[in-house]
């Protein structure tokens, strides 16, 4: 089946779009109507500024620098292969009261999207609950799901999908 | 699935795309392919209008496109006759033409520089007209004025209310780190962006009221459930609870959202007030509990859970009680959306490793797969019912697709270069 030629200048118009400044205003001026029907007020969301973090959190050579635990396929128990990953960083939320951590659950990208983020939270859940037991509390913990919206690897087939089948753990500033 | 008697093209679309240039705002337009079409057509023939050329080029140009891309008729030539509402035509003519129905009109000068569109609508068989109407209207209004004449012309012939004036909402990712909101006509026309973000937007829901838009957004870091009323760009959080906040769906009264929040553990449907109060849970199991949807009569939610091991869909009563399976054919079975009339159950099922659209009547609970592609998502009805858009993938990106009850008329509709998901066909417009 053919598909329509769109005209080189409609495509140029498209491509221009993209430099629309972005900025961290929660209401923008309305735009105006074009061709009849209601108006719709453009709106550009705000953004979330990172922190620093101490340097045994990000050194390399820190296992607290690591912060992925891997899935497989249609599972939410967390291998045996990263109890000590979990470990590690429910040691340092036990002696580090002040820190906070964001779980987020992901999945690859096959099925529904809202159906995927409920699977992303079990995930979320099974690393929380495991933090928990090692003696973090529940007030440093929050477990959250991006689902199939932030896969690491874009690509598709297994390779790609066992990068996504993921949680990570990100510290206060880090979210 | 059915096979397709008739395929279209139509290269009228380009001129289209072109003229569209004049009103584009600088992002995307949908463009709009049909691949299927019903195999009995009416034959119209819409006159070139009386009054303005140019403005009447405009509205018979929006109305002959519009009732072309629905798959129930088929555009008879009319070149070189101009008719007004006030001739009486030539049926003889026309008959011999082949039009069943004609339609004709004019564009005339109103006050303050406003203009008005008649129109009159005949059965060209009895020699009758079968209606007609006027608009006031203006020259940046004229495809809206094309759309309501196509939407009556559509009524009169088919019995049903025509969707041309409404809207679809449907989210672009225009970039790594850029996703768009976008608000369209439903021909994809004069689309305008709501909402720019850096993260991801997903299940924009659309009040039945058609002025406000719940929504998903991922802006900080986790899900978030956000009433956005369109036309101010006034955003309120309606669920942004510990843990994740995702699917919202309206009460058919507007006044309340279904949402999914995992601040208890694990994923459970509430219903919560439109301003965000009230959270009430109604499912109590350990298992996942997602994607509700209302019936039409506000009654009863739809929505997938995988309590028997798999993902189906299951129905309850707004109380939470009265739990009853619904789904039962296949391993994998979810996001339930109930037709306008409550009869039939659009969702997407996977079959033979792909994800397709389907409908259920729920009254004999007979499926039917309505496509053989492989990413279906999201499925949406007209608000007529005819119609189902989803979004699905064509060469690697997101397209959405609109599927007639039947499976027999598709249309695609895409953005060149863009990355398109996530469709809600909004309300009627009143």
């Amino acid at each position: 089946m053919k598909r329509l030629v769109i005209p080189a200048a409609l495509a140029l118009l498209i491509a221009a779009c993209s430099s629309t400044p972005e900025g961290g205003d929660q209401s923008g001026a309305p735009v105006e109507s074009r061709a009849g029907g209601p108006s719709v007020a453009t709106v550009t969301t705000g953004g979330v500024d990172g922190g620093r973090l101490p340097a045994v959190l990000t050194d390399p050579k820190s296992i607290l620098s690591k912060r992925s635990v891997y899935f497989d396929y249609d599972s939410y128990e967390v291998k045996a292969e990263y109890k000590d990953l979990v470990t590690a960083h429910a040691k340092f939320l036990t002696e580090n009261r002040q820190f906070r951590m964001l779980i987020q659950g992901n999945t690859d990208e096959r099925g529904s999207r809202e159906y995927n983020l409920a699977l992303g939270q079990k995930r979320a859940d099974a690393i929380k609950k495991m933090m928990a037991l090692l003696g973090a509390r529940e007030d440093q913990l929050e477990a959250v799901s991006l689902g199939e919206e932030k896969p690491k690897n874009e690509g598709q087939g297994e390779a790609a999908w066992a990068e996504n089948r993921r949680g990570d753990m990100l510290y206060s500033g880090e979210f | 699935m059915s096979g397709f008697a008739i395929k279209l093209r139509f290269l009228r679309l380009l001129a289209l795309a072109a003229f569209a240039l004049l009103l584009t705002p600088a992002h995307g337009q949908l463009t709009v392919e049909i691949t299927g079409a019903g195999a009995n057509r009416i034959p119209v023939a819409i006159a070139e209008f009386g009054g303005d050329a140019a403005s009447s080029r405009i509205v018979t140009s929006v109305i002959r496109a519009d009732l072309e891309r629905s798959g129930l008729f088929r555009m008879v030539d009319s070149s070189g006759v101009a008719l007004t509402e006030a001739t009486s035509p030539a049926f003889g003519d026309w008959k011999s033409r082949g039009a069943d129905a004609l339609a004709a009109g004019s564009i005339g000068a109103s006050d303050n520089g406003r203009q008005e569109a008649r129109f009159r609508l005949y059965d060209v068989n009895k020699q009758a007209a079968l209606g007609g109407s006027a608009f006031v209207t203006s020259k940046t209004m004229l495809r809206a004025a094309g759309h309501r004449i196509a939407d009556i012309i559509y009524e009169k012939l088919t019995g049903e209310p025509g969707v041309f004036s409404t809207r679809v909402a449907y989210v672009v990712r225009a970039g790594a780190a850029r996703y768009e909101l976008h608000i369209a006509d439903a021909d994809g026309q004069n689309a305008q962006v709501a909402l720019i973000s850096r993260e991801p937007i997903i299940s924009p829901s659309w009040s039945p009221d058609g002025g406000r838009l719940a929504y998903v957004s991922f802006e900080n870091k986790k899900p978030v459930v956000y009433v956005h009323s369109l036309a101010s760009g006034k955003r309120v959080v309606v669920a942004n609870f510990k843990g994740s906040n995702s699917a919202p769906a309206w009460s058919p009264d507007s006044r309340r959202l279904a949402v999914v929040l995992s601040k208890d553990g694990g994923s459970q449907i509430f219903l919560v007030n439109a301003d965000g109060s009230g959270a009430q849970r109604l499912t109590t199991d350990t298992a996942i509990n997602t994607e509700p949807n209302f019936s039409p009569d506000g009654q009863h939610l739809y929505f997938t859970s995988d309590r028997g091991g798999s993902p189906q869909i299951y129905r309850m009563n707004i109380g939470g009680g009265d739990v009853q399976r619904v789904s039962f054919e296949g391993t994998y079975n979810v996001s339930p959306r109930i037709s306008p009339d409550g009869k039939s159950m659009a969702f997407i099922s996977r079959r033979d490793g792909g994800f397709r659209l389907s409908v259920m009547d729920l009254a004999s609970r007979q499926v039917q797969v309505l496509t053989d592609s492989n990413k279906d998502e999201s499925p949406t009805f007209s608000p007529n019912g005819r119609m189902v858009l989803i979004a699905t993938e064509m060469g690697g990106r997101g397209v959405l697709s609109a599927v007639s009850l039947d499976g027999r008329i598709k249309q695609r509709l895409s953005i060149p270069a863009g990355d398109v998901r996530e469709p809600a066909w909004g309300p009627f417009n009143r």
